[in-house]
């Protein structure tokens, strides 16, 4: 066991500069959500209710395109940034967190780029994959 | 000096009674873990979308299907209560609301209010 307490190991590294980087993204993202998230239930009866084609034209308006594309962009990026804190939190193996860090950053990604691209092809009227 | 007792480690969860204001803090952190899994469920809806009608009729019958029922009202409810609270802790960021008094009568206003627009929103989609 080492006798050097843990500010003696910090000083000197210089500091990271992003104290407060994490924090204020995702306030920052808390706010775009709340907006995106009023008209999200608001619009979701007219999004679902009236069948597939319905919806896809629903969708392909500018501005739900906008919103759509915006919502599921900063959804993933506030999900990933609350989810780091809950794993930093709890798991104390650290492989394993290691592992759940980089795994939830990757999925949020993919999730978002899947996302967006699903908006997308229906905005610029891509026909169906199967009928 | 070189032993470490395996001493119990602060906070002490199990030794404190569960208080308003410690169990909407966690209630906060599950409900937004859920909502990160909603969100893949919008995906999905946005790639059956893109799939073609069949798809997006499985989609809708596994969401009128009674557990599927029981999940989007579980969702529902997560996401006002996680916006609601979210509102609640911008408040205190904020540095207002932040007395035990306003803090506990926020988080009841919280909870009840994320029941009644979770509820009205039920009603409004049906």
């Amino acid at each position: 066991m080492s006798l050097r307490s843990p500010l003696a190991k910090a000083r000197n590294h210089g500091s990271a500069r992003d104290g407060v980087h994490h924090w204020w993204n995702q306030r920052l993202s808390a706010i775009v959500l709340i907006a995106l998230t009023v008209w999200l239930v608001l619009a979701i009866e007219v999004a679902a209710s009236g069948g597939f084609a319905a919806s896809r034209a629903w969708l392909a308006l500018p501005w739900n395109t906008v919103f759509a594309i915006l919502f599921t962009l900063s959804a993933f990026y506030h999900g990933q940034l609350g989810l780091q804190v809950v794993i930093e939190d709890y798991i104390h193996t650290r492989w394993l967190e290691v592992t759940l860090q980089i795994t939830v950053k990757l999925l949020a990604l993919l999730l978002s780029v899947m996302g967006t691209l699903a908006i997308l092809r229906i905005a610029f009227g891509v026909a169906p994959l199967a009928g | 000096m070189n032993q470490r007792p395996a001493r119990p480690l602060s906070p002490h969860l199990q030794v404190y009674k569960p208080q308003i204001t410690s169990v909407l803090s966690i209630v906060h952190r599950i409900t937004g873990i859920l909502l990160t899994l909603f969100a893949a469920g919008w995906v999905v809806w946005l790639i059956c979308l893109n799939r073609g009608e069949h798809a997006l009729q499985t989609f809708q019958d596994l969401l009128s299907s009674v557990p599927g029922m029981v999940v989007a009202m579980l969702a529902t409810w997560a996401l006002f209560y996680h916006l609601l609270n979210g509102i609640r802790h911008l408040i205190w960021d904020t540095g207002h609301w932040l007395e035990l008094d306003t803090a506990r009568r926020a988080g009841w206003a919280v909870l009840i209010l994320s029941l009644v627009l979770a509820a009205l929103a039920w009603r409004f989609w049906q």
